[in-house]
């Protein structure tokens, strides 16, 4: 296992010698791991492997405008192809990294190349979780992570289709509002007594359920799915556990997303529901970092370690890794966030719901801008959703980074601005 | 196509094509001009596009909606021309225009 030989990296661009950065995965964390590190002035080689076929892009509008025929796939991609050119960004696609081997740092691909790293840095995602039960093997079930699954997912959605959503989640709902907006007929089936019940408030899930109702979304709650049935090997309906079969052409199943850490398992490095990373996304390894939807990462704001899928986690991570990288100093701890559309509701929600002992609404929900505050057993604001109040998105957000002490009765009143309060 | 100048927080200035129906901050992220983040890539969802808009130009640009008012106003060193540049559409008219760059996105 020696290294590599100076023609190989010739040939991939780099000058001989010069300190490669690997990244392993070509997803949003990746991408943006590759920008900041020019961003931030490394001058070294970078290299992007990914297994999908196309640069880094946007997930987020795969469940959105990308299913609505509303995004090209430039408007998706991270990048332009020219940005990888000129900031000597080496890209591999469709190329799948089968190993690291961490003693003389290099990682194998799948077709058995070699290539060496200075640093490496774990961008591989998660995947869609799957559910073993009878006929989710079937054509037409499907799931909803890449832009390879968003097409067959849009070209089985249209007027007249009937869509089986399994999973009450932001995966889920999203596609839904998609769906009714292409004219097709959806019902979702959640286990849970509530919607988005692992992520979500009471209250916010009640008016998420209402909305969807609105709009002609049929909901099943507290419902387990037994299993898939089909004819002529594609799926056709929803079993259910009190045995009604729900006739469908085409389930989307979201049920969770399973980190993609095999091969940091098997290379020993520390791994507990997701790679786990430091404050500046480093491993146990001090030559390996670890970004996005892969890591278990620290919240210092909230004392405890989570595995967080988000876009802002991934593009925080990816300049954590990136500044670690280059010896620039580590930026100030972000507060948690995260946004959803659906119809012309817009969520976004700072913060994460931690240690929750009050809940406090600000707004009437039936107007349909509200704001949810979970306090703290102190007075602290912990975590607030925002349903079309992006002020007390932002004025919570503050809160939240300040550890303010805030009076529920404030909270509760209109007549006191979120400038005001965040101040 | 619509030319577009960006000048950063320094002074340093760059000018780039950008097509219409592209918004501002598009122009910016394709184009490697540093001082735009744009994380939540034109969901209006997180204000680090956040320009200023030059006087001459204001007028063209059109005006904020509410929801992007909100966002804005928690921005760093906001001012009466700040603008997220993911709500400002490019067209013909805009050839020539010239936003900047605040010091910092986060």
């Amino acid at each position: 296992m020696s290294g590599e030989h100076p023609a190989r990296q010739g040939a991939e661009g780099v000058r001989e010698g010069q300190e490669t950065i690997l990244i392993a995965g070509g997803g949003h964390a990746g991408g943006a791991a590759a920008a900041a590190l020019r961003q931030f002035g490394w001058k070294g080689g970078i290299t992007v492997i990914g297994d999908e076929p196309i640069l880094p892009y946007q997930r987020p509008p795969l469940s959105k405008a990308w299913l609505k025929g509303e995004a090209t796939a430039e408007s998706l991609a991270l990048r332009p192809e020219r940005f990888y050119t000129q900031q000597n960004i080496q890209t591999r696609l469709s190329t799948t990294v089968a190993a690291i081997d961490r003693a003389t740092r290099h990682v194998r691909l799948a077709d058995g190349e070699s290539i060496a790293y200075h640093k490496l840095i774990l961008a591989l995602g998660a995947r869609a979780r799957r559910l073993a039960l009878p006929g989710f093997d079937l054509a037409g079930v499907l799931e909803l992570r890449t832009a390879a699954d968003a097409d067959r997912l849009k070209s089985a959605i249209g007027p007249g289709r009937r869509v089986a959503i399994i999973g009450g989640g932001y995966i889920g709902l999203e596609a839904a509002a998609s769906a009714r907006a292409l004219g097709a007929e959806a019902f979702v089936l959640e286990r849970e007594p509530r919607l988005l019940a692992r992520v979500a408030s009471p209250p916010l899930s009640a008016f998420f359920e209402s909305a969807h109702r609105a709009h002609g979304v049929e909901i099943d709650l507290g419902c387990q799915v037994v299993g898939l049935e089909g004819q002529a090997g594609h799926v056709s309906g929803a079993r259910l556990a009190d045995g009604r079969v729900l006739p469908c052409d085409v389930a989307l199943v979201g049920v969770g997303a399973v980190p993609n850490e095999e091969i940091a398992i098997a290379a020993g490095l520390d791994c507990q529901g997701g790679v786990m990373v430091d404050a500046n996304a480093r491993t146990s390894d001090p030559d390996i970092y670890a970004v996005g939807d892969l890591t278990n990462r620290p919240l210092p704001l909230y004392g405890r370690r989570i595995r967080l899928e988000s876009v802002p986690n991934a593009l925080e991570q990816a300049r954590q890794a990136a500044a670690h990288i280059v010896g620039r100093a580590a930026a100030a701890p972000e507060v948690p966030w995260f946004w959803s559309d659906q119809y012309d509701i817009k969520l976004q929600i700072a913060g994460l719901p931690f240690d929750v002992a009050q809940l406090v609404v600000r707004g009437e929900p039936s107007s349909g801008a509200f704001a949810v505050f979970h306090l703290d057993a102190d007075g602290r604001v912990q975590c607030v959703e925002s349903v079309n109040t992006p002020a007390e998105f932002m004025g919570g957000r503050q809160l939240i980074l300040k550890r303010k002490l805030v009076d529920a009765a404030h909270l509760r009143d209109l007549s006191l601005t979120m400038k005001d309060l965040a101040a | 196509m619509p030319s577009i100048t960006y000048i950063e927080h320094d002074g340093t200035a760059h000018t780039v094509e950008v097509p219409v129906g592209q918004s501002v901050m598009e122009g910016a992220i394709n184009n490697s001009v540093p001082g735009i983040d744009a994380d939540c890539g034109g969901a209006c969802a997180c204000a680090t596009c956040h320009v200023y808009v030059d006087a001459a130009w204001e007028h063209l640009t059109g005006t904020r909606s509410d929801a992007e008012a909100s966002m804005i106003s928690f921005a760093n060193g906001v001012e009466a021309n700040s603008r997220l540049s993911c709500q400002i559409p490019v067209t013909e008219q805009l050839d020539g225009l010239v936003v900047r760059m605040p010091a910092g996105q986060h």
